[in-house]
């Protein structure tokens, strides 16, 4: 499947790897939801490590949309935050 | 659900919502590749904005480099002249300066690095406008059958994801350049003021003249003597007379232009020299004894 990292692109991620990356995924939420900034940073970047891992960069002009899409590793709780409510999105 | 799952959704959302505008999907295509050129043209003028600011941030940094360079000699010189009160002083400043080039060289860096993103960003999406356009003719030519609609949906959010993407690289990018540009400025506007030299080149004013004192210090004494020498065998009577006189400034000169020029010249020339001189001399000497 594919999974886009916020302002890097597209990565290519086998399926077995899928149950993983959701458990970490888990991690960013949990920190985002407890607004628990210590454990924030230390998750997004495990996530971020491990899809760099086992993903493979998509082409450039392969137009097909990600199934998953992460935020930026500079990413602050605050962005994740918009992110999930569509206010952190350029409009148009 | 997990962040991933939900951010995608919003980016989905958003991507839909945009298609349901259109009435033809046709339009939509044109209408999108309009938005997609658009874009292109907004991320190469923020690469280029952040070029230009991470250009007056490396002027900057050798400008302070620079500085911290010559209060680096200052302090050798002191220390050569046994003057390790100024050494001191000037190592000092220099370790001022370099935790402010610190500061700089991180916001360098940064600014660096957002210049490449957005370089790659901008090729990203170039790629995939590019390819946009090949299926949205290819789409347009077959258009018939309802199954266009599911290849457009699809080349759709492939390009408006990239989009929503590249966008808020762009602003993330702009509000950096934003930051830096503001303190670049300030910084500039210290440097010009003169406010920074206390902490930067304001050492090199008094320690370099305590140096300059130090080393010419003969020099001046020496050429003071000769020019009190020189003046007390050329003009004695003028500067005896001038002041119990009580007379203006212009007076003294009126008088002193004809002696000086009277030495080499001869009587032709300050008899040119007298009146140019005299005419503003005359009121000032009538109302100055009333």
């Amino acid at each position: 499947m594919i999974v886009r990292i916020l302002g890097e692109g597209q990565l290519e991620i086998p399926d077995s790897a899928v149950d993983e990356l959701n458990q970490l995924d888990q991690a960013v939420e949990s920190a985002v939801e407890q607004s628990d900034e210590a454990a924030f940073a230390p998750a997004l970047a495990a996530l971020l490590a491990r899809i760099r891992a086992v993903g493979s960069p998509v082409k450039a002009d392969d137009l097909r949309p990600s199934e998953l899409i992460i935020p930026q590793p500079d990413a602050t709780m605050d962005d994740v935050r918009k992110l999930l409510t569509d206010e952190g999105l350029i409009p148009g | 659900m997990g962040v991933m799952k939900r951010v995608t959704m919003v980016f989905r959302a958003k991507a839909n919502k945009a298609l349901d505008r259109m009435e033809d999907p046709r339009e939509t295509l044109d209408y999108s590749y309009q938005t997609q050129l658009e874009l292109l043209q907004k991320v190469r003028r923020g690469v280029a904005d952040v070029a230009t600011s991470r250009k007056r941030l490396e002027l900057q940094v050798n400008q302070l480099n620079q500085q911290a360079t010559k209060l680096d000699r200052q302090a050798r010189d002191s220390l050569a002249a046994g003057r390790e009160d100024l050494a001191r002083e000037a190592l000092t400043r220099k370790a001022g300066l370099q935790s402010q080039l610190q500061d700089l060289q991180t916001q360098y860096e940064s600014l660096q690095g957002e210049e490449e993103k957005l370089t790659q960003a901008s090729q990203r999406l170039q790629a995939k406008v590019d390819a946009f356009r090949t299926r949205k003719e290819t789409i347009k030519a077959t258009y018939t059958a309802a199954e266009a609609q599911t290849r457009i949906n699809e080349a759709f959010s492939g390009i408006s994801e990239e989009m929503s993407d590249v966008g808020m690289a762009i602003q993330r990018a702009e509000d950096k350049t934003a930051q830096m540009q503001a303190r670049a400025g300030a910084l500039d506007e210290l440097m010009a003021s003169g406010a920074l030299d206390d902490l930067v080149s304001g050492p090199h004013d008094d320690i370099q003249a305590e140096l300059d004192r130090m080393g010419a210090g003969h020099g001046v004494d020496r050429e003071l003597e000769q020019m009190k020498r020189e003046l007390s065998q050329s003009a004695p009577p003028q500067l005896e007379g001038a002041s119990p006189n009580g007379a203006s400034a212009a007076s003294a000169i009126e008088q002193a232009a004809p002696v000086e020029q009277a030495e080499p010249v001869g009587h032709a020339e300050p008899v040119e020299a007298e009146p140019v001189e005299a005419e503003p001399v005359e009121p000032a000497e009538a109302r100055e004894p009333e």
